[in-house]
């Protein structure tokens, strides 16, 4: 194991992938004099050359677009779009091509393409630069979500991404970039899709963590343990499509109790979508309703303390769970 | 427009033809485009084909110049109306008419249909349904190209309406920028759907679009196969040799609506007529007549040999079953270690669960049997008569 940041780990990751394979391309804005607008492709430039660290105009559609064409016919791109809300200019491409053509095309085609993104709150970026996607590219048939929230699992999950035959939808965090973690050092560790994380383990009440909010459900389950004694287990899905629905069933079949908690927006989102697959899988089981933790549902605030209150901490986790525990 | 098309067809004029034997074989695979083409709109109107349907009739020229131009490693890539393209590629009339009947012999096994038309095998990248997209896909195949060092050059083909688009801009200066080998060809037909050239683009000088963005460009009379071949060539030989991007627009025009569903309100009968005096195998068979290339009766005989293939083409599709029910979320994704099963909620029936293997989907579960076997027995009536009940022509302009 060594000890290393989330955005130190996909660099290990781009670089282990890019020496394994020469089919492996990177393109996007300013990836490589620049470094990377959150330098995750730091020194790759100078290590692998132009011709394999491509620095794009701001064309986010057409970038993509180029994606798919090279993913077609040989190479494996893996596109940096600078945020998530970027990525919503090159959604065309993301849904009717690159999405769409394994299965338009009967089969005939494929498309190896990994599209990373960083989202998330946080940082002050206002209502352009600050928001969640999960729930927009899970919707998708055909595309694979990833919301790695560790050091370990981002380096896994996009070297299992860069190996898939699948266009994937690699869905960074910006405030995670900088926090340390344990990351094995076989370059050969791969983190499985549809395989999730049991973070903490516990008997009374199951909480779903979507990406950061994974790390936040930690902290509040620490919470519940020392100030209401209630022991909260802890699951990361680590990808939503595939989604290991088996294991947090499972958990769910033992605490019969379940609060899902996302950074995007309440209506349409992952924890709407993960209720009702729960209530219908496992409603003889649940001892309460579903709960949910959601972001705000407004584009993000600009102001501190409005954006502070505009995305979910221990607090809304902790007062979830007790919801769950009231007498109906 | 009238003085430079005056211009770009006296400039066409007089192009040598190829040996005999091309010219003949360029007649036969403009013939067998119209023949299909001509035939596929019948099967539209028996609603053996479904959705919409886009035929390029007139367009035969600018096709089949094109593609004998290419090398059999280029790759080609074009929109909507692209069934003139795969079978210039050398796709089976078979496997495309049994795709537009959405059956199992389809080239894309009934999932795409006429919009989506795919061939990997000859290189023929489709087939895309969204005006201006497949332009960033076809640059990104000629970057594959020239990444694996291959001599390779991608044509990328879209029509006058698709010059509006974003993508158009963004990939013309990423093409430049990287030098890519890739041919623009901007099939200009001189309607976005029912909007004409001068009414949806303040440039109509089409090659000239690109001059900004770094990609120098060249016309031809897209109505004349000897033409259009000669442009085309030479634009593929830049791309090839220079490594850089070229735009060719193929002054071109189509004869029937924008689709199937198109009452052409938006052109005069006149205008059509004008055009339809240059009709690419009419003007080209009568160029093979005069210079005594083509002997009398040869067309009628080779006419005869291309209905017989559409028919056959066309028998093949009938005798063709619909993709299986149990066939359903096939290719959804590329299935191994990783991605062991479709992972679709299917909600509609109450049987199947999260992530089942589609190999462990009970066939009873993929949808509705009873409707799935009502639309078999439907399309299985025969002599189908009369009109079927069709989009509204509003209803197909907010979609198309």
């Amino acid at each position: 194991m060594a000890v290393m940041r989330y955005r130190e780990a996909l660099n290990e990751a781009l670089r282990e992938e890019m020496e394994r394979d020469e089919r492996v391309v990177l393109m996007g804005e300013d990836i490589g004099v620049f470094n990377g607008a959150f330098k995750v492709t730091d020194g790759l430039l100078k290590e692998f050359g132009e011709k394999r660290v491509r620095d794009t105009p701001i064309s986010e559609n057409t970038i993509v677009g180029m994606g798919v064409g090279a993913a077609m016919t040989g190479l494996r791109p893996v596109v940096e779009m600078m945020t998530v809300n970027f990525s919503l200019l090159a959604l065309d491409q993301i849904v009717n091509s690159a999405a769409h053509i394994h299965y338009m095309f009967g089969g005939q085609a494929r498309v190896p393409m990994v599209v990373r993104m960083p989202g998330g709150a946080g940082h002050q970026l206002g209502p352009t630069h600050s928001h969640s996607f999960e729930a927009l590219y899970l919707h998708v048939p055909g595309l694979l979500v990833a919301v790695p929230s560790t050091a370990a699992d981002a380096k896994g999950l996009l070297k299992a991404a860069i190996r898939d035959d699948n266009p994937v939808i690699f869905i960074e965090h910006e405030y995670l970039y900088g926090q340390r973690g344990d990351v094995p050092e076989d370059s050969d560790h791969l983190v499985r899709f549809g395989e999730a994380r049991v973070a903490r383990e516990g008997e009374d009440v199951t909480v779903v963590g979507i990406s950061r909010m994974a790390l936040t459900a930690e902290r509040a389950a620490e919470k519940l343990s020392e100030e209401h004694e209630i022991d909260a287990e802890v699951i990361d899905p680590r990808t939503l499509r595939p989604l290991d629905l088996d294991s947090i069933l499972a958990s769910v079949r033992k605490t019969n109790r379940c609060v899902i908690v996302e950074e995007g927006w309440p209506h349409g989102g992952v924890g709407a979508n993960l209720a009702a697959l729960i209530q219908e899988q496992a409603f003889d089981w649940l001892d309460a309703p579903v709960g949910r933790v959601t972001g705000a549902d407004l584009p993000m605030p600009y102001a501190k303390p409005l954006e502070q209150i505009a995305f979910p901490h221990e607090q809304e986790i902790v007062d979830a769970v007790l919801a769950t525990f009231r007498d109906l | 427009m009238a003085d430079r098309l005056a211009e770009v067809r006296e400039e066409a004029r007089g192009r040598p033809l190829p040996e005999d034997d091309v010219a003949r074989q360029w007649l036969e695979a403009m013939m067998l485009i119209r023949r299909f083409e001509e035939r596929a709109g019948e099967m539209y109107a028996k609603a053996k084909v479904g959705g919409f349907l886009h035929l390029a009739i007139g367009e035969e020229a600018t096709i089949i110049g094109t593609a004998r131009a290419m090398r059999d490693a280029d790759y080609l890539i074009s929109a909507y109306r692209s069934h003139g393209h795969a079978l210039a590629r050398g796709t089976p009339p078979n496997a495309i008419m049994a795709e537009l009947f959405g059956r199992e012999g389809g080239v894309c096994r009934g999932r795409g249909g006429s919009m989506h038309i795919f061939d990997m095998e000859r290189r023929f990248l489709g087939g895309y349904g969204i005006v201006g997209g497949n332009l960033p896909i076809g640059a990104g195949v000629a970057l594959a190209a020239d990444y694996l060092g291959t001599e390779d050059v991608c044509v990328t083909n879209f029509g006058d309406g698709a010059s509006n688009q974003g993508t158009f801009g963004e990939t013309m200066n990423l093409a430049a920028l990287w030098s890519l080998p890739v041919v623009f060809l901007v099939s200009n037909n001189q309607f976005g759907m029912g909007t004409s050239l001068e009414r949806h683009s303040a440039v109509t000088d089409l090659q000239r679009k690109g001059e900004g963005f770094g990609v120098p460009g060249m016309e031809c009379d897209g109505m004349d196969v000897v033409d259009t071949h000669a442009v085309v060539g030479e634009a593929l030989r830049m791309a090839r040799e220079d490594r850089r991007p070229v735009l060719v627009e193929a002054i071109t025009y189509r004869f029937r609506g924008h689709s199937m569903a198109d009452p052409e309100e938006y052109r005069d009968k006149e205008q059509v007529q004008e055009w339809r005096k240059r009709d690419p195998i009419e003007t080209f068979a009568k160029r093979l007549e005069e210079e005594g290339i083509l002997e009398e009766g040869e067309r009628d005989k080779l006419d005869e040999e291309i209905v017989e293939r559409v028919d056959e083409a066309v028998a093949f599709a009938d005798d063709s079953p619909f993709p299986s029910p149990e066939s359903l979320y096939d290719d959804v994704y590329v299935l191994g270690d990783q991605v062991r099963g479709w992972y679709a909620i299917d909600e509609r029936g109450a049987g199947v669960r999260k992530g089942e293997d589609v190999a462990d989907l009970a066939s009873e579960d993929a949808g509705d049997k009873e409707r799935y076997d009502a639309a078999v027995e439907q399309a299985g009536r025969e002599n189908v008569t009369g009109e079927r009940e069709r989009p509204t022509d509003d209803a197909q302009a907010d979609e198309d």
